[in-house]
């Protein structure tokens, strides 16, 4: 029989902890179960048929860490297979009537995923992948991803048994006491990015007891389409009497668990310290329950590694910033891959309270699939936002899909045949919300109608490849009304049509209506007031625009979404007064020149961002910005640096000096024609492979950068083939490097032994916690400095000698 | 052998301590406010988790053996001088302090120093309140506990941390991974030894 249809109609039971069991047999401290498999065959051949007793449908194999890291690839085949075999061979001993399965079980690596560990995620689906062929090639009936405690190594697995089986697979997520994952996510999240991306059945299992993961599991319930999967522990292992006792026993547990099964869920078992007392105890407790029907949800949403964000009543906006086109700034910082930059821009537009960023990084000149799987991942390591990926070219989209912790809104598909079959399959493998513009191969339709059409035919297509309707939203395009006056009567109307006729979430670029008009500002805020009246779910918008702002809180405030009306008061009471900031700060101006450089002075010297920047901006209107620079910045970094030299200032007042004094620059580049770019000393900055601290060197950077280097920041955890690279390519007279830990000084060596034969040229100066002066004479550098002053006296050095 | 896990609730923060670990050993009182602030951002965030189980120590001629562990390292032979047991154990405060330095590495390099010291006195503190614990429990018996002793320490190598890492099944206990240059993720976190002998 088909699991999946056994699964429509029953309850499906699970088996119950193997390692506690083991334990009890004698397996060793540090000793790997899954070697038991072929060493103690019958040991685990009678566990698993234990379990059938009891009544378990399916039992996993005791693979949990079999894999590609902890095995040799001969002894992995022979445990999986031998796995296999012992399941087999269980079921052909038991008593039990029930139909039975063999799950193929897989844990997690153990290993972080990056950015805050060193694996990356191709590997990591590459050895789920080796496990996963091997479990279909010896028979497994389905695969059982379990115990995962991070969204992004989840979505490895899955897409790695997706790609290398037709098995069903569940998948089960181990919860902590604060109801999510180690990494953050929340029940909702997981369920937006596993059934977008086509698990079977879903849930959690281990780290509780059934009592514990029961709001876990109602938030399963009640997001998900899918069966749910609860395998929770006995509770927690205690020390009695030096008797290791789980405090949840298996009466208690099996109440608990009918109990949950009476709500909904479909697939029980037991994790850690049950056995088959528990799951006979469960089976028996549950016989009577009736399995309840799993609901269609019809929920549209997206969601990040931490949480989901739902299209409903209250509108969600959707930051536009990351996107080059018009400014040239962001055009400059992606040439130079000033990731920083984009980083900023991202959390800036977070603080003003979007909900989703749009993530657009396509320039002609730049490798687009490379930088927006970059930036994507960068996002991702900082901003806890959703991001909807938006690119015409459907390579960098799959690039950019693949990595995304999380159901990812794509941007986007229209009516035209290509585009949707370059999208969908994207859609449907990767999982998302698809932004779907009503135009097609013969443009955009004037009229409302006419929109909706195209919509529908998008629908149509959408479902021969599988993908429901509440996992598009659409386009329908706002034109500017300068070049039609009846563009935005348009558009509304079909934002309306769509609403009503098709059940669809829709979304706008309100901006585009104003192009070409004077105070764009106030025909948007109109324009999208109007838009959500029709019912408008989503606009892509500009967060810094007040008028947008006061459209999207007066909206809330007015459709009962805001209770008590307190967010509208917390914005209102932000908006500025009058522009009486400018007023006051006039009389200083009044002041002499000497008045104003001691000022911007003082300001750099206390490390004060804001002031720094706002005295630079009236200075620069009378003063050359090169003087500026000679007269104010550079004075007064010089006393902070010389003071941190002498003890008299500490590194965070360093810090705090030199945030300032950049904050200065940028003010200063922003005003100079070509932005500034003249012909600065290079200096290319890393942290050395398998290192993953960048905090020293981003430190270094930061100060080089206010001396006038133009510094190259490769990152951390840098081979040294792209260090000698990049040094090559710029021909930089001078690198540092960076490594905190002793393991990692071989990395710095090696480094610095390809620098000298491609490059010989170039200086190294190396730093970092376990570097000292003899270390670096071993590894042949030119120069040990002990900080971030000792680095720019060194570098100032080779730039004046050169 | 059980690998039992213990949460803590947040010790208190010292401020004197993190800004030692931020560089300043002298008053600053122009810090206070802006390190107030990056306690307040990350402090709802941090998790306090430990696991451990206890380990008889064998002694064979120069070696030592703690389960699994086999060394012979003489820093620690000496740390466990009159020990019959030890408790091994793992400890972090969670990946959201890695994430705050992160994101304030793109925003504020004052403030990623400052959560990078705030990440150190955490542990710190974790490790003290797990340790005093012990010390505790064990004096009920009559014991005596050894100051904590870590992979790394003296001539006690780094490449232990794989060993301990297994025995604890870390990554399941409390979400705590090693990677390929014994570096271990989330960074702020700490394996230690403690000795346990008659008094």
């Amino acid at each position: 029989m088909n699991i999946l249809d056994f699964l429509s109609r029953d309850i499906l039971y699970l088996d119950g902890g193997m390692g506690t069991l083991l334990q009890a047999e004698g397996l060793g401290a540090g000793e790997l179960p899954e070697r038991w498999n072929t060493t103690h065959a019958e040991v685990i051949k009678k566990i698993h048929r234990d379990y059938y007793d009891a009544g378990s449908n399916v039992v996993n194999t005791n693979t949990f860490g079999a894999n590609r890291l902890k095995f040799s690839s001969e002894e992995l085949e022979q445990i999986v297979r031998s796995a296999i075999d012992n399941a087999r061979g269980a079921i052909a001993q038991s008593k039990g009537t029930q139909p039975k399965w063999i799950a193929l079980d897989i844990g997690p690596t153990g290993r972080m995923l990056k950015p805050y560990g060193d694996f990356d995620f191709e590997d990591a689906v590459a050895t789920f992948a080796e496990t996963v062929r091997l479990g279909v090639k010896y028979g497994a009936d389905l695969i059982f991803i379990e115990t995962m405690s991070d969204s992004l190594e989840t979505k490895a697995a899955l897409l790695a048994a997706k790609e290398n089986s037709d098995l069903p697979i569940f998948v089960s997520n181990a919860y902590g006491e604060d109801g999510k994952l180690m990494t953050g996510a929340d029940p909702a999240a997981m369920v937006a990015m596993l059934e977008g991306m086509g698990a079977d059945a879903i849930g959690v299992n281990c780290s509780l007891g059934p009592k514990a993961l029961k709001s876990v599991v109602e938030e399963y319930l009640k997001y998900s389409s899918l069966p749910i999967i609860l395998k929770p522990n006995a509770g927690l292992p205690k020390a009695v009497n030096g008797k290791t006792v789980y405090d949840v026993l298996p009466e208690e547990f099996a109440a608990e668990v009918s109990e949950l099964i009476g709500r909904g869920v479909r697939i029980a078992g037991g994790c850690c310290g049950t056995t088959p007392e528990y799951i006979a105890k469960t089976v028996k407790a549950s016989a009577n329950v009736i399995p309840v029907k799993t609901e269609k949800k019809n929920i549209t949403c997206v969601s990040s590694y931490t949480h989901a964000v739902v299209f409903g009543d209250s509108p969600i906006l959707i930051g536009e910033r990351i996107n080059p086109t018009g400014k040239k700034r962001f055009k400059e910082a992606l040439k130079s891959r000033d990731i920083d930059y984009i980083l900023r821009e991202g959390i800036s537009q977070e603080e003003k309270g979007v909900h989703i960023l749009d993530v657009n990084v396509g320039l002609p000149d730049i490798d687009e699939v490379e930088m927006l799987k970059t930036a994507v991942c960068e996002l991702q390591a900082i901003i806890d936002l959703p991001l909807q990926i938006d690119t015409s070219d459907p390579m960098a989209m799959e690039t950019a899909l693949r990595r995304y912790n999380g159901k990812a809104m794509i941007n986007s598909v229209s009516g035209k045949q290509e585009s949707m079959e370059a999208i969908f399959p994207l859609a449907k493998k990767y999982g998302g919300l698809v932004v779907a513009l009503t135009l097609d191969e013969k443009g955009i339709p004037e009229t409302a109608e006419e929109r909706v059409d195209i919509a529908r035919r998008i629908l149509a297509e959408a479902e021969k490849h599988g993908i429901d309707k509440k996992d598009i939203i659409f386009d329908p395009l706002a034109l500017t009304i300068s070049a039609d006056k009846n563009a935005a009567k348009e558009t509304l109307r079909a934002v309306g049509l769509i609403r009503t006729e098709l059940g669809c979430h829709t979304s706008l670029g309100i901006s585009n209506v104003s192009f070409g008009l004077p105070e764009r500002d106030i025909i948007n805020g109109a324009f999208f007031d109007l838009a959500l009246g029709q019912g408008l779910s989503a606009a892509i918008m500009n967060p810094y625009s007040q008028e947008m702002m006061k459209t999207y809180y007066s909206y809330r405030a007015l459709s009962g979404l805001d209770d008590n009306c307190t967010e509208y008061i917390g914005f209102a009471s932000e908006l500025p007064k009058e522009s009486v900031s400018v007023a006051a700060e006039k009389p200083k101006e009044a002041s002499s020149n000497e008045g104003h450089a001691s000022e911007l002075q003082g300001a750099i010297i206390k490390g004060l961002k804001d002031q720094a920047a706002n005295l630079t901006a009236e200075l620069i209107k009378n003063i050359e910005p090169l003087s500026i620079v000679q007269t104010d910045i550079i004075p007064a970094l010089d006393v902070v640096g010389v003071g941190f030299e002498n003890k008299r200032v500490y590194l965070p007042q360093l810090l705090m000096s030199a945030e300032a004094a950049k904050a200065a620059f940028e003010v200063i580049k922003a005003n100079m024609p070509g932005g500034g770019a003249a012909d600065k000393c290079s200096f290319v900055i890393a942290t050395v492979k398998g290192d993953i601290h960048d905090i020293g060197k981003n430190i270094v950077k930061l100060i080089l950068e206010n001396y006038g280097f133009s510094v190259t920041d490769l990152g951390r955890d840098v081979s040294p083939d792209t260090i000698v690279e990049e040094v090559v390519r710029s021909h930089a007279p001078v690198v540092g490097l960076s490594a905190l830990m002793t393991t990692t000084v071989p990395a710095m060596e090696e480094t610095i032994k390809q620098l000298r034969k491609a490059a010989p040229w170039c200086r190294v100066v190396v730093g970092g916690a376990v570097l000292n002066q003899e270390y670096a004479d071993a590894i042949g550098a030119d120069k040990y400095a002990k900080d971030a002053m000792e680095t720019v006296r060194y570098a100032e050095q080779v730039r004046n000698e050169a | 052998m059980t690998v039992y896990t213990k949460v803590y609730d947040a010790p208190p923060f010292n401020k004197k301590e993190i800004l030692r670990y931020a560089g300043v050993t002298g008053d600053v009182a122009e810090l206070d406010e802006l390190l107030q602030t990056c306690i307040d951002e990350v402090s709802k965030r941090l998790t306090y988790k430990v696991c451990y189980c206890e380990l008889p120590v064998k002694r064979n001629n120069d070696r030592i053996e703690l389960g699994p562990i086999v060394t012979s390292s003489k820093a620690l032979l000496k740390n466990l001088s009159g020990c019959h047991s030890t408790v091994l154990f793992a400890a972090t405060v969670g990946v959201e302090i890695d994430r705050a330095i992160a994101r304030h590495s793109a925003l504020s390099p004052t403030k990623a120093l400052l959560f990078q010291a705030i990440g150190a006195e955490r542990i710190e503190s974790l490790c003290g309140i797990f340790d005093s614990d012990i010390k505790e429990e064990k004096a009920r018996s009559g014991y005596f506990t050894s100051s904590r002793f870590s992979a790394g320490y003296g001539d006690l190598p780094l490449e232990l941390q794989r060993d301990i890492f297994t025995i604890l099944d870390c990554p399941r206990k409390i979400g705590l991974t090693l990677n390929d240059s014994l570096l271990m993720s989330p960074s702020k976190s700490v394996t230690a030894i403690i000795g346990v002998g008659n008094k």
